[in-house]
């Protein structure tokens, strides 16, 4: 989507620094995310891009820095905080509920959003009764949504790795979040795979208006999915721009490829 | 052939949902439920109601309480015995002040102060996990047992330091509990209650709550992030779990024993319950049956049987000889089905669905 740098400004990030003791995570990295668009986040091994999507939703408090999410700057939170308000997201490991079939593992997405009391639950009729039953049709929209009906209730253990992570994408949906964060959602996947995977993060984008935020080693489906790109290298940001301008940026180039050192000349 | 879903066609998420939703469970566990309040009541004499049926269910309730901790929610413990003994106390206390008050209401209050004392001390759970907090749980076993024997008030400073079920009886005159109560009026209101804590059980376990112990027990984080607050969802399962195991502890001692000691509630009882539910199956609440039954029945089954096929080796030995049979067979099922029985039955279940075929 062309006019991203139109839109509102839906989290930004201000001078975010975080250090594990003398190991500096992330220094001083700015960049927003603006309402609608998918943002790319990239950057070689260990540039600290999973830490900033830590950052985002709670798991780690940064020491320096102040974020702002949908207009509020943010203090510390919890992770469940960062739930509530509208934050959901996938992992680089499949983290699903191993012992849980795919429809449970779903429904789990749900939590937030079920309100009947622990009584109402202990008799399970009427009204708890109907509120299982309006998100299970919810949950299936998903399930139809993501061309996953034929595992609906195999435990997702047992699964192959493609489809643990397309029912951990159905889990994040569940939740109807603002702002989703996709921690390497094609990783080791292969090309068939990674394409359907590419359809369903464009449409989750287009229908539904998600934000997206996400971390991805491919450079093709960046490029070809992302509205706009942050690169970032040794927990700094070196680069933030449209594909085209961060493909053509010299930081970036060196960053992948490595700089030749002045005496070699 | 017989056992098969085909043609069961679901046009509802509320049938979808049922608990069986197959036909064919429907009626095994109607059946089952007729034989257990029509069938047993009729048939069964006293010592098979006294001696097997009332114990094994009131385990099986405690083993239902245990599961729900760690099957469900995966917080290990080693302090079922002490919180089933406060249940047991609460009610005779109860009981003792309020002697005029329906003992099955008192029973089932009596779970609440067991819930109240299981949730303080499943606070060390928001820190510590796995084996580091079933020292913690053990620090409560003991404590509590401590308490149990020392403090005079809970016995009502009677002189043998035990505590024994006073005669209570209904509005109408039958009498449910002291010593002339009937075995079988006693069975049918621990089936009854058991029964009813099951199907509560398995409610809370189909819904959001039984879902966030669930997602706790999986995958801590990813629950977090979902919305999951670990505060609530350990605690509250601490609380149900705590609640379950008093209500049981009242039981044994109002329908089973009678009369106990504060060693009834010792450190062996935890690791009874404890073995009911690996044995059972970790996370199946019809595991938590098959576990009491295996560990309850087997050694009553084993002392009775071999002297009657004509191995006559002492009543002295006995009791040595099934404790050393039933070891080893706990041993060879956790080698060889390390998920219980309830994997069994389900395997089973899944072999019944394609016979005469060896798969699908």
């Amino acid at each position: 989507m062309s006019d991203a740098g139109a839109r509102e400004i839906m989290l930004d990030i201000e001078n975010v620094s975080l250090s594990f003791g003398g190991v500096k995570a992330i220094t001083d990295i700015s960049f927003d995310i603006r309402k609608g668009e998918v943002r790319a986040i990239i950057g070689p091994n260990g540039a600290g891009k999973t830490s900033m999507l830590n950052v985002i939703n709670g798991v780690y408090r940064p020491q320096k820095g102040t974020i702002t999410f949908k207009g509020r700057i943010r203090r510390s939170i919890q992770p469940y905080q960062a739930a509530q308000s509208g934050i959901a997201r996938t992992f680089q490991n499949v983290a699903l509920f191993k012992g849980m079939s795919t429809l449970d593992n779903i429904m789990s997405g749900r939590s937030l959003r079920m309100h009947r009391n622990f009584f109402w639950q202990l008799i399970h009729v009427g009204p708890a009764r109907d509120e299982e039953i309006a998100h299970r049709r919810k949950v299936e929209e998903i399930i139809d949504f993501l061309e996953i009906q034929h595992i609906r209730k195999v435990p997702v253990g047992k699964l192959p790795y493609g489809l643990q992570k397309r029912v951990e994408l159905g889990r994040a949906l569940a939740m109807e979040p603002e702002l989703l964060l996709l921690d390497e959602p094609m990783a080791g996947m292969n090309l068939e795979e990674k394409e359907d995977m590419s359809r369903f993060i464009l449409d989750v984008n287009h229908e539904f208006g998600t934000t997206i935020a996400l971390i991805e080693h491919d450079m093709g489906v960046v490029m070809d999915l992302s509205d706009r790109v942050v690169v970032l290298d040794y927990g700094r940001k070196i680069a933030d721009g449209t594909p085209d301008q961060v493909k053509s940026d010299r930081a970036v180039i060196d960053a992948y490829l490595g700089v030749a050192r002045q005496e070699a000349r | 052939m017989f056992y098969r879903e085909a043609g069961q066609f679901k046009s509802s998420y509320a049938t979808d949902q049922a608990i069986f939703p197959l036909l064919q469970d429907r009626i095994g566990f109607f059946t089952i439920l007729a034989i257990a309040f029509i069938g047993v009541p009729l048939l069964a004499d006293d010592f098979i109601l006294d001696a097997i049926a009332i114990p094994f269910l009131i385990l099986t309730l405690a083993t239902i309480g245990l599961n729900v901790l760690t099957g469900y929610a995966g917080q290990l413990s080693l302090g079922t015995g002490g919180f089933m003994g406060v249940g047991a106390y609460a009610c005779y206390k109860l009981t003792t002040a309020f002697p005029e008050v329906n003992i099955i209401l008192l029973i089932l209050l009596s779970g609440v102060f067991s819930a109240g004392v299981g949730l303080v001390f499943g606070l060390p759970s928001l820190r510590i996990k796995g084996l580091y907090l079933v020292v913690t749980t053990l620090a409560a076993q003991f404590f509590l047992e401590w308490c149990f024997i020392r403090i005079g008030w809970l016995y009502n400073y009677n002189v043998s330091g035990a505590i024994d079920s006073p005669e209570r009886s209904l509005a109408g005159g039958l009498v449910l509990t002291g010593p002339n109560a009937d075995s079988v009026t006693r069975y049918l209101v621990v089936l009854a209650i058991v029964a009813v804590m099951t199907l509560l059980v398995k409610n809370l376990i189909r819904g959001r709550i039984g879902r966030s112990w669930m997602m706790i027990r999986d995958m801590d984080i990813a629950a977090e992030l979902m919305g999951v607050r670990p505060l609530v969802a350990k605690l509250s399962a601490f609380a149900v779990s705590s609640y379950i195991c008093g209500v049981a502890g009242a039981m044994f001692v109002f329908f089973y024993l009678g009369s106990v000691e504060p060693a009834a509630f010792s450190i062996t009882l935890s690791f009874q319950i404890l073995f009911m539910v690996i044995i059972g199956g970790l996370g199946s609440l019809i595991g938590c049956y098959f576990g009491a039954a295996f560990i309850w029945i087997l050694p009553i089954f084993l002392r009775n049987v071999l002297p009657a096929i004509g191995i006559d080796i002492g009543a002295e030995n006995i009791v040595h000889l099934t404790s050393m049979i039933v070891g080893v067979l706990i041993i060879l099922f956790l080698i060889l089905e390390p998920h219980g029985l309830a994997r069994l039955w389900q395997l089973g279940k899944e072999k019944l669905r394609v016979w005469p075929f060896p798969y699908a």
